[in-house]
Order: structure tokens, then sequence, then C-alpha cells
């Protein structure tokens, strides 16, 4: 069933892209169906409950049995959010770029539907040939993406996204070579299959360049400082659909891979060097915040707080204890939601206003209060008010973190004071203070994007009043994963 | 001879004898129509033989030749080579050429000579067949009579390569000296002591000629120009078959000799190919041909295959699981490199080829399919998943840390990463909107489109579900 989510929005851009020539709307049409059809599938593993195992599905088919390679893909709570958070952002992706686009409208619902097919499949798959493939599968259509439909500088910001992306997606590939040859080594069995890999038995010298390999590629992804600097480019120049992608579901690919690859694959090396994956987990925070503030170009703005916000989870990740753990989980589903949101906003303004600088802004809630409104409550939420979905996460992640290692902890702390400033910092230039003469009308929102903002909403206060559904499947992934003490 | 020799020489028969009759058919029958079909058939005949061929087991000849798996996988790969360039070459050819019925036959000798240099199993054959190969190239690359950059790349490789020539020639000699042997397989340890100088300048004379056909850095100097002057068929042609060829006999030779047991040699080896790998890529992004561009990249990708050689040929290597790698790169690099220029064949005008990378602008707006095989071969040159590249790639670096070559699995992974760069733009070029309107020079030909999409086609389907080449290459590779 996994394999037929994965082809369904596989085939569905083939569809998209040939229904390119009839009338309208078809291929943007033909998108909204199959992650409408893609979301009530995981509703229904959902609501089937897991198996005696944990798992929500399953799936194996030999692939390449002369490497011992195979199709292995599962679902447990951790994917199925994961899954879920796919599906519907590839609805808010589709919405949000409804009237963007109009030349090559069909290659483009193929992209965003291949892109989504990747990351559904980097999601589910436990083996680890298939995940790299899947890796590599989401960042071709990413990459035309902002190519083809980004903004004034897309041509340098693709190919930074890609060079970084495939430079670190290499020293991995390289690493789960490495992994494999040594495990072969060790017990005469060639396999890339995630299970049997767990127990490797590898020399510790090795071991820390392998996990290094896979951290490299995982905090590019991510992105944490030293290696984001592609982030607020790619964000910037991609268009409304490519950013609520890359921002609401990529980047925890990143996140979803430390917590199920690096971490249990190499546990005593992760151990060993998890005061390094706080320190840059608090770098970013610190970073990602002060960089926010200093921008004057909305995406911009958004695109550093995206990094402040990986940060906790890399924090959470490397505490090594639960809460940490959970807080890093439920900050990926809640900034999936926060800044997926305040990317669409900020194509929306775009759009209608031609610019993203702030300085040309001001004023807007006279002109667009359902915009205003729907801009502070997401606003809110990314700093973290009590109550909303990336409280909980960061609150989680900041416990853990505190455990382990209080000066950190504390620096990170300051990350949230610094959020609530860059965050009021942009409503206020946006939709507060003096209404910009220049601006002398904009469009509001309608039916289409309120109907796309409002269930992120719901599912912001839901996870941030009642996270225990979400707390009680990650921490059956996280104890599955076995690498807590 | 016996019967099971003849019949494991079967394919290498009837592709000879049918160049004979296609010669003499020619000679009637002054139609190119004629002379395409008839060498298409004899290349496809031959083909076919192959699992008759098969069937007789790994067969010496006469200490000449050695029929085996491996012999014979490369006949198919470069008899399916030439039906490629074959077609490709087609209506290519037709304003560029009064007489164009001897191009054909020209195309399946140097089939044969390459065959026969996969063959190779002493100094003779590999003699025999890689101036059987590079003779008829000469006249190939000079083909197209009206024009300068034909005539020009053809003097240039056949002045290089005869030096090359000699060079192994001379080394060959050397080696003649200093084992008493032709044949590949000799025993250093029978080697007086005085003559062990003697034989490492003969194999580094010969291993000089060997990296001068294989292009590889730093006897590379050839390669640019050669690829730019030559018509973009044949272009495609030496750039597959001639490398593939003159890499097989290298395998065979190193294996047979033992070459790589001694610590000079391995060192040469790997020097050449992190020379090629990072000189290759960092000449490749100066380019804004895509000929020249094709041309450094070749470079690059030969420094990846030396990996395999280095497996494969190493003491304590897995020479099985090397030479699998091995062909498993060449048969990757041969679709994509032919994808390649299959595309750009098909965008030629009537005198230039489609070489600046200027003339792909905005191909994915106007010719769809065309653009997306190129799409497909750059992204599979650059090794991502979905593309027999990938495929490929998995393997090299596979045995690189099999091998525990860490320099060249980092010189793998640098070039790889510079590689990317200059394959991207390339795509980028593609999807530009500004070239959208610019009208190519006329339509492609069907034949042309039909290759180039097969081509493609074999791209992502070996790249998605490699396992019924994987399990083909692991039987033709025991050795």
């Amino acid at each position: 069933m996994i394999l037929g989510a994965v082809l369904l929005l596989l085939a569905a851009g083939v569809v998209a892209w040939a229904s390119e020539r009839a009338a309208g709307n078809a291929p943007r049409l033909v998108s909204v169906a199959a992650f409408a059809l893609g979301l009530a599938w995981t509703a229904l593993e959902w609501l089937s409950g897991p198996d005696a195992s944990g798992l929500y599905a399953a799936q194996f088919i030999e692939w390449i049995p002369r490497f011992g390679i195979n199709v292995v893909l599962e679902m447990d709570g951790l994917s199925l959010l994961l899954v879920a958070l796919t599906m519907f952002l590839g609805l808010v992706a589709v919405v949000s770029s409804w009237e963007e686009v109009e030349t090559g409208k069909g290659f483009f619902q193929f992209n965003i539907l291949w892109v989504m097919a990747g990351v559904v499949g980097v999601f589910t798959a436990l083996d680890l040939f298939l995940f790299f493939f899947f890796w590599e599968v989401m960042l071709i259509p990413m990459y035309f993406l902002i190519a083809i439909w980004g903004h004034e500088n897309k041509g340098y910001a693709s190919m930074k996204f890609f060079l970084f992306t495939q430079i670190s997606g290499l020293l991995m590939l390289l690493a789960i070579l490495g992994l494999v040859f040594f495990h072969y080594e060790s017990s005469g069995v060639i396999t890339f299959g995630y299970k049997e890999l767990l127990g490797a038995d590898i020399g510790a010298d090795v071991r820390v360049w392998l996990m290094l390999g896979f951290f490299a590629a995982f905090a590019t992804k991510l992105p944490s400082v030293p290696v984001h600097t592609w982030l607020p480019d790619a964000h910037t120049q991609a268009p409304t659909a490519g950013s609520v992608i890359l921002a609401g579901i990529l980047l925890k690919t990143g996140a979803y891979g430390l917590i199920r690859f690096a971490v249990p694959l190499f546990p005593d090396a992760s151990r060993d060097l998890a005061w390094w994956g706080m320190l840059l987990g608090a770098a970013s925070i610190l970073y990602g915040g002060a960089m926010a503030f200093s921008q004057s170009d909305f995406k911009r703005l958004v695109a550093y707080s995206s990094i402040a916000h990986m940060g906790f989870i890399l924090i959470g990740v490397y505490a090594f204890n639960e809460q940490g753990m959970q807080g890093a989980i439920v900050t990926m589903i809640a900034h999936g939601f926060s800044t997926a949101a305040l990317f669409m906003l900020a194509g929306a303004i775009q759009q209608r206003l031609h610019t993203r600088e702030m300085g040309n802004m001001g004023g807007l809630w006279v002109h667009a209060p359902r915009m205003g409104v729907t801009t502070l409550f997401f606003v809110v939420a990314s700093v973290g008010m009590p109550g909303l979905g990336n409280f909980v996460g960061e609150f989680l992640a900041l416990l853990g973190a505190f455990e382990a290692n209080v000066p950190l902890a504390v620096a990170a702390t300051i990350g949230i004071v610094v959020a609530a400033v860059y965050g009021l910092h942009l409503m206020q230039r946006s939709f507060q203070g003096e209404p910009n003469p220049q601006v002398r009308e904009m469009r509001d929102f309608g039916v289409r994007e309120m109907s796309v903002m409002a269930p992120m909403m719901i599912g912001l206060v839901w996870v941030g009043v009642y996270p225990q559904p979400i707390l009680d499947m990650s921490a059956a992934t996280i104890a599955a994963l076995g690498v807590l003490p | 001879m016996t019967a099971l020799q003849a019949q494991a020489l079967l394919p290498f028969f009837v592709l000879a004898g049918g160049i004979v009759l296609v010669l003499m058919l020619v000679a009637w029958l002054r139609s190119e129509a004629v002379a395409f079909g008839a060498t298409l058939a004899v290349l496809a005949a031959s083909a076919l033989t192959i699992p008759w061929a098969a069937d007789a087991g790994a067969q010496d000849v006469d200490g000449l030749l050695t029929v085996d798996g491996f012999a014979l996988f490369f006949f198919a790969l470069f008899a399916a080579t030439a039906i490629a360039t074959a077609i490709l070459a087609f209506r290519y050819l037709t304003p560029r050429a009064a007489h164009r019925q001897e191009f054909y036959i020209l195309l399946a000798i140097a089939t044969l000579g390459a065959a026969t240099t996969a063959a190779a199993a002493n100094f003779a054959g590999l003699l025999l067949g890689i101036e059987v190969l590079s003779v008829s190239l000469y006249a190939m690359i000079a083909y197209p009579e009206e024009s300068r950059p034909p005539l020009e790349g053809a003097a240039k490789y056949l002045i290089l390569s005869g030096a090359a020539s000699s060079t192994m020639l001379f080394g060959m000699a050397l080696i003649y000296l200093a084992t008493g042997t032709l044949g590949f397989a000799f025993d250093v340890a029978e080697v007086a002591r005085g003559d062990r100088t003697i034989l490492a300048l003969g194999q580094a004379m010969l291993l000089a000629g060997l990296f001068f056909k294989l292009s590889l850095v730093p006897f590379h100097m050839w390669t640019p120009d050669v690829y730019q002057g030559a018509p973009a068929p044949v272009t495609s042609f030496v750039a597959t078959v001639s490398k593939g060829a003159v890499f097989a006999v290298l395998l065979r030779y190193a294996l047979d000799s033992g070459l790589l047991d001694s610590g000079v040699a391995r060192t040469a080896l790997i020097v050449v190919a992190v020379l090629s790998m990072i000189g290759g890529n960092l000449l490749a992004l100066l380019q804004t041909n895509l000929k020249r561009l094709l041309a450094y990249s070749s470079i690059a990708h030969l420094g990846y295959l030396l990996i395999a050689l280095m497996l494969a040929g190493m003491p304590n290597g897995n020479p099985a699981l090397g030479v699998e790698t091995g062909l498993a790169y060449l048969t990757g690099y041969f679709l994509m490199t032919l994808a390649a220029f299959a595309v750009m064949t098909a965008l030629s005008g009537e005198q230039e080829d489609a070489e600046e990378l200027d003339a792909y602008e905005g191909l994915l707006w106007r010719r769809p399919v065309l653009a997306a095989v190129l799409i497909a071969a750059a992204l599979s040159l650059a090794g991502i998943p979905l593309t027999v590249g990938f495929i490929a790639k998995f393997y090299v670096v596979y045995a690189g840390v099999e091998a525990a070559a860490w320099p060249l699995v980092w010189a793998l992974i640098v070039g790889s990463a510079i590689g990317v760069y200059y394959y991207l733009r390339i795509v980028f070029a593609m999807t530009k909107r500004e070239g959208a309107e610019q009208e190519g020079p006329h339509p492609a030909t069907w034949e042309t489109t039909f290759a180039a999409a097969v081509l493609g086609i074999g791209i992502v389907v070996l790249g998605v579900y490699p396992t019924p080449l994987v399990d083909l290459l692991r039987g033709v590779s025991g050795w």
C-alpha cells in the first residue's frame, strides 16, 4: 500500500503533465485529487490503528538481490504523522499557487507531485539504498520548481540548493556504502536493510566517520549552521509552492533522517558527539534569530526563522532523552504548519504587491484584515506562544536540553526571546503601523485561501492544547528505536 | 581450430563475412539505404549469434584471442552502439558527404576491431584490434568532405594516436624482450632480475599508449579537439566504443599479467585516476561548447572507471566484483553518452552541429521529448538516482570502499560534486523561458528522435530496475 501511495503521486504527476493540453485547471485538479486521496489513505491507516509490532502499514518487495537491496517500506507512528503532513502540505502547495503559475502549469504540478512522492518514500523507506534513492528523487523536481518558476535570481539559488544537497548526499552515500561494507566484512552478509544494519559490528574509529557522513547530509537538509546558506536563497527565490514544500516538509526529512538513521545506526558515536550536535543547535537558534531580525525581505525573514526553529530540533535530538526527542518531533509537525502558512502569506503578498520588501508594506491590515489575522496567528505561533503547537515542541526540546546541558539550554532559551522580537517586527512592519501610501488596495484572502489556512490553524491549536496523541505515537517510535537509556 | 573454437568465434565470423558482403553489395548497388540496411542486418545478425557462441564456454583461440563471457558482452555492447551510431548518422550525413555508402562499412569494421581488442589475449591480438579500430576511426572522423573541422580533428587524431600506437608497440617489444612471450599471462617471478627494468619500462610505455587511447590525464590533450571536430554521431562512437574496447583490454591485461602487484604501478594508476577525475571535471567547468564539455567529462568518467580496475587487479582485491563494476560503469556510460550525442545529432543543422550550449536554451518548451532525453542523460552523467548513471556510480563507490582506495574515493566525491555543477548548467539552459521561441535549424528526423527516446528510456529503466543487468554482468565477470 505504501508503494501504492508513492506510485499514485508519481502517476498523478504524469497525468497532470499530460492534462496540460486540456482546458484550464485540469493539472491542478489532478494534483488536488491525488493529495486528497493520499490524505484519505493516511487517515484510514491512522484510524485502523497499528498492528502488533506498532506498524500502520508495511511492504516488502525484492529489488536487487545481488546487493541485498529490497523495497522495504514501513510506516510506524512517526512515519504516519509525517506522511499525513506531506499529503496535507501537498494540498496547501497546490492551492497556494493556484493563480501564481500559468506557464507550464502541467510540468509544475508534475514537479510538486514528484517531490512529494520522494518525500513519502523517504519517510517510509527502511532500506538504506531505497532511502538514498528517494532522498535524491525529491531533489530534482525541487530544483526544477526553483529554477523554472523562481524569482529574479533563480539560477543562482537553484544551483546552490542542488549543490549543497547533492554534495552532502554524496557523503551520505559514501557512509551508507561504508556501513554496508564493514557490516559485510564482519558478518559475511551483504545487505542494505535498515534492521540488519542496526546492530552492525563496526570499529569505533570508523563508526564516527560513517556517522558524520549521515550527519552531513541531514544537517545540510535541516539546515544547521554552518551549512545553512543555501536556505535563505532557495526560499527567497522559490515560487510560493516551492517555499511551502521546502519549509513545510523537505527540511523535516533532515530531522527525520537524524532521528531514524544517524542516531540509531550509530548510537555510541552519536552520544560521543552529542555535545557538538547541541552546540550546533544552539548556534542555529541564535544565529537564525539574529539574522531573521536584520532582514527587510519578508520571505528571507521567515527563511532565517526556519533555521532557528530547526535548531530546536537539533538540540532536542542530541539531548538524548525522551523529552528532547519528543520536542523535536512535535516541532517538526508544528513548524510544518506555521512556516508553510507564513510562506503562503508571503507569496500572496508578493503576488498582490509585487514586492517582498517590508519597507514597501505597512498598514496592510486596513486593506486585507483576513490576511492580517492569519499572519498574526502564525507569527504568534511561530514565536512560541503557549497554547499553540510550536510552544509544546520547543518547550519539550528545551526541557530535554536542560537535563543534558544547562549552559546550552540557557543559550537556546534566549533564542525564544529573539524570536518574539523578529516575529513582532515582521508583523509591525507589514500589517500594522502607518498605512503605506503607495499601497492603495490589496485583495484579501478568499474562500480558497482560507480553506487551507483554517485547517492549519486548527492543527496548531490542537497540537498546542492536546498534543497527547502525537506524543503517544512518537513515544512508541522512540521506544522502538531503542537509543535512549 | 576446433569446432568449439569456431562456435565461440561465430559472431566475429558473421561480422567479418558480413562486412565483405556489404562491400561487394555497395560496389554493385550505390544506394545509401541499401548499405545502411545491410550493415544494420549484419551487425544485428552477429549480435544474435552471441548466445550460441556463449554456449561454447570460454575458448582460448590459439593464444591470440580469448572468447569468454567478458569478450562476448563487449561484442554485444559494441554492436548495439554501432547500430545506434548508424541510425544517428543515416540522414545526418546526407548534406555533408556525397558518397555515404562506405561510412557504414567503416563503422562495421571499427566495431569488429573493437570487439577483437576486447577479446585479445596477447599483444598480437591487441595490436590487430586497436589498429583496425583506429584506422577506421580516422576515416570516419574525416568523413564530411566539405568542411574543415572534421579534417582537422582527423589529422590530429591520426598523428597523436599514431604516436601513441608506436609507443605502445615499443612497450610490447620491451615486454617481449623481458618475458619471452607475447601473451598477457606471464610470471613475473620467472623474469630474470636484470630484465625487470626492461619489463617495467615496457609496461610503462604500454600503459602510456593505452591511457592515451582512454584519454586519461596527462594523455588527454587530443580529446576535446577531436570530439569537437568529429561529426556528432562519430564523436559518440569515439567516446564509447573506442574507449570501451581499450578499457576491456587493459582490464584483461592487468588481471592476466598481475600488473597491479607492483606498488609503483598502483601508485601510477592512482595518480592518473585522481588527476583525470579532478582535472577532467575542472576543465569541463569552463566549457560553453557541449562537445568539449562532454569530452572533458568523459576524461573524468574514465578516471572513475579506473577504480574498478584497481579493485580487480590489486593484490587481495576482488577481481569478480572489479570486473563487474567496470562492465556496469561502461554500460551506463555508453547509454548516457550515446543519449547525449543522439540529442545533439537530432538538433544539428545541415552544416553546423548543435554544439554551443546556447542552442539548447528553452529546449524543454520547444522539443520536450529530446529535452527529456538530454535531461535524463545529464542527470545520469551526474549520477543522480532514477538513472543508470546512479547505479554505475553506486558500483564504483562500493568498489572504492571495498578496495579501501580512499584517495580515489575522495577524488570521486570531489569530482562528482564539481560535475553536478556543469551537468546542471545544461539542464538549466534547457529550462530557460527565453529560448523557447527560438526555432531549431530543422525538424529532427524520426529515426534520431526514436533512437534518442530508446536510449533515454534505457537510462531510466536500468536506473530503476537494474537487476537483469546486474545478473547478466555477474554471470560474465566470473574471473
